[in-house]
């Protein structure tokens, strides 16, 4: 067990660093000096602050120890320094830190439950309307892009029935403390959280329902039957542990493009997490952040990868720890 | 072929997908053809909501722009960006899982690690990124979305090779002495084409939907029209003006539907076992 982890983890380190020189070429991807690229679009800048990066990141230097003194400022957790918002990068990402993994866990817990809940009652009664019903609710949501669906949820439940609010972590000015503080911000992540968490609960209800008509058919499931196991005992031990092994594969493999949803949502409900500062950092050409911002998702996705396949390893007894 | 055919139009997805499909390549077609209004001049005033004139049957946008004529122009964009940069992710791809595949050992190692090294980057955020410096136009939309969208190809080319590599008809190309890349591309390619179509049809579907969210983010071509634009724009002033942000979003939702479908249609037919599941 311990061993598979440190195995992981040193795996995930390897490709975090691989990111990390991925970024470097991508700053020097962009049109012109990296130095004045680095400190924000031309005219922002001062000399004398591109002239101390210069001197910074050796850009004087040959490239492989430009490489070498970039690795090393992120190793230290040194993601470089925002002209445009006067603060470190790694400081701007560590306030925002917290209100992402708020939404993207609390949208993961609902696409995972919604999605096995409604995949496993579509499984049990397929072939009827339920069945097709449920099909065709998971396949619009599928089709639908996640900047849309949030702003129809405005459309519908700010607008129409002004029943939730539309932008932002807390309601401005409120300053509620205690239960009331969590109730407003519970408020303020319905939508947000539905909007991420929908999108997802489609695949999971698709993918469910498939693995449980699939598990259903195997022979222990016959042996359970024989035995005279009640339906209910069949379907939750049986049949549903069994068929949520690739649901947890899938995941997994979603962590990223959960990260990728994020920034969206948040941009269209001023949630102040990393994807509306990835937004802000975008409008404002600060590649710094940018960059900054995207090796912190990377890694993000990483720690996902690494959780989904421990859990794996606990739903699914027979795969051995040792590799 | 025909066979293939007959098997996607037994499916009612499939029929259904392909209607639309072939509905939205007609507009993307013809659309500009047969309705000159440029999406980009003002043609009424702004905010005039939809239903109301027939020459401007969705209504007008914030600066007065017909909403359904940038709906007609905006298909041509979306769909060309999702088939070209499928199919590049299909040429950068196939290559590289089919290699992987063929020749095993080492090679199989090194180019499946690269693979899951993009498989594990947080594709939509690289997309990001990329546009972002690359400076947004159509080719580096293209390029972007391409680049995080291949990693699936390898990995299902790669499977399919590994195990048609053992077939008999393979090992006797082999006796005979054919090269490495005439096995690989009129032995074995050619067999593993199947899913190799599903999957690109669904990667379609996706493209469609990364680039209308690039372009919601304002790293749209700035000299073309495009769906994602367009509820981009009307986002600001969605309480006056409710018609120009729905209209394009369900454009984008029928089309990425309609894919998805044909996706699922192929699937049937080329899988009959799982289709049989509902039983």
């Amino acid at each position: 067990m311990l061993t598979f982890v440190a195995q992981r983890v040193v795996k995930g380190v390897i490709v975090l660093l691989a990111i990390v020189v991925l970024n470097f070429f991508l700053i020097r991807l962009a049109p012109g000096d990296p130095a004045v690229v680095m400190a924000g679009e031309a005219g922002a800048s001062d000399q004398v602050f591109v002239k101390q990066l210069r001197e910074k990141f050796g850009l004087d230097k040959p490239l492989p120890e430009q490489l070498f003194i970039y690795v090393k400022g992120v190793v230290s957790l040194d993601l470089g320094f925002s002209f445009r918002q006067q603060a470190p990068v790694a400081k701007l990402i560590g306030e925002r830190l917290p209100a992402t993994l708020l939404l993207t866990l609390t949208a993961f817990a609902i696409s995972l439950m919604l999605g096995i809940l409604f995949g496993t009652f579509a499984a049990r009664f397929a072939g009827t309307f339920l069945d097709t019903a449920i099909t065709v609710f998971a396949l619009i949501f599928y089709a639908m892009p996640i900047f849309w669906v949030a702003l129809m949820g405005i459309l519908l439940f700010s607008v129409t029935f002004d029943w939730l609010p539309s932008f932002g972590y807390d309601t401005v000015g409120g300053n509620y403390t205690g239960l009331a503080h969590v109730v407003d911000v519970a408020r303020h992540l319905v939508m947000p959280g539905m909007t991420l968490g929908l999108f997802f609960m489609a695949t999971y209800t698709r993918m469910t329902r498939a693995s449980m008509l699939e598990v259903k058919r195997l022979d222990f499931v016959k042996t359970a039957r024989a035995k005279g196991l009640a339906d209910s005992v069949i379907q939750r031990r049986h049949v549903l542990r069994n068929a949520l092994l690739p649901v947890v594969t899938l995941a997994g493999v979603h962590s990223g493009t959960l990260i990728g949803g994020a920034v969206i949502t948040e941009t269209v409900f001023a949630w102040p997490g990393i994807g509306r500062l990835m937004y802000d950092a975008l409008l404002q050409r600060d590649y710094n952040l940018l960059l900054g911002v995207f090796v912190i998702c990377s890694a993000m996705v990483l720690i996902f990868n690494l959780i989904t396949d421990l859990v794996y390893r606990l739903v699914d007894p027979r795969i051995e720890f040792a590799s | 072929m025909k066979q293939f055919w007959k098997s996607i139009l037994k499916s009612p997805s499939g029929v259904i997908g392909l209607v639309i499909l072939l509905l939205a390549i007609s507009v993307a077609v013809f659309g500009p053809m047969l309705f000159p209004n440029s999406p980009w001049r003002m043609v009424q005033r702004p905010f005039l909501p939809p239903f109301t004139l027939s020459t401007v049957p969705l209504g007008t946008d914030a600066l007065g722009r017909d909403v359904f004529a940038g709906m007609i122009f905006g298909a041509r964009v979306s769909l060309l960006v999702g088939l070209v940069s499928t199919l590049v992710a299909l040429v950068v791809g196939v290559p590289i899982g089919a290699m992987a595949g063929y020749f095993g050992g080492k090679v199989d190692d090194a180019l499946m690690r690269f693979t899951e090294f993009f498989q594990t980057i947080p594709s939509f955020a690289l997309a990001i990124v990329l546009v972002a410096i690359l400076q947004p136009s159509i080719y580096s939309i293209v390029a972007s979305i391409a680049l995080v969208s291949w990693p699936p190809v390898a990995r299902l080319v790669r499977g399919e090779v590994l195990s048609l590599r053992t077939r008999e008809y393979v090992q006797a190309a082999v006796v005979t002495g054919q090269s490495n890349s005439w096995i690989i591309l009129r032995e074995i390619l050619p067999n593993a084409l199947s899913p190799v179509i599903v999957l690109a049809s669904l990667m379609v579907a996706t493209a469609i939907l990364l680039e209308s969210s690039l372009s919601f983010l304002g790293l749209g071509d700035p000299n073309l029209i495009s769906w994602g634009y367009m509820v981009g724009a009307g986002r600001t002033v969605i309480r006056q003006a409710w018609w120009i942000t729905v209209f394009p979003g369900v454009a984008i939702l029928i089309s990425v539907l309609g894919l998805n479908l044909i996706g699922e249609g192929l699937n049937d037919a080329l899988n009959p076992r799982l289709s049989r599941e509902g039983r």
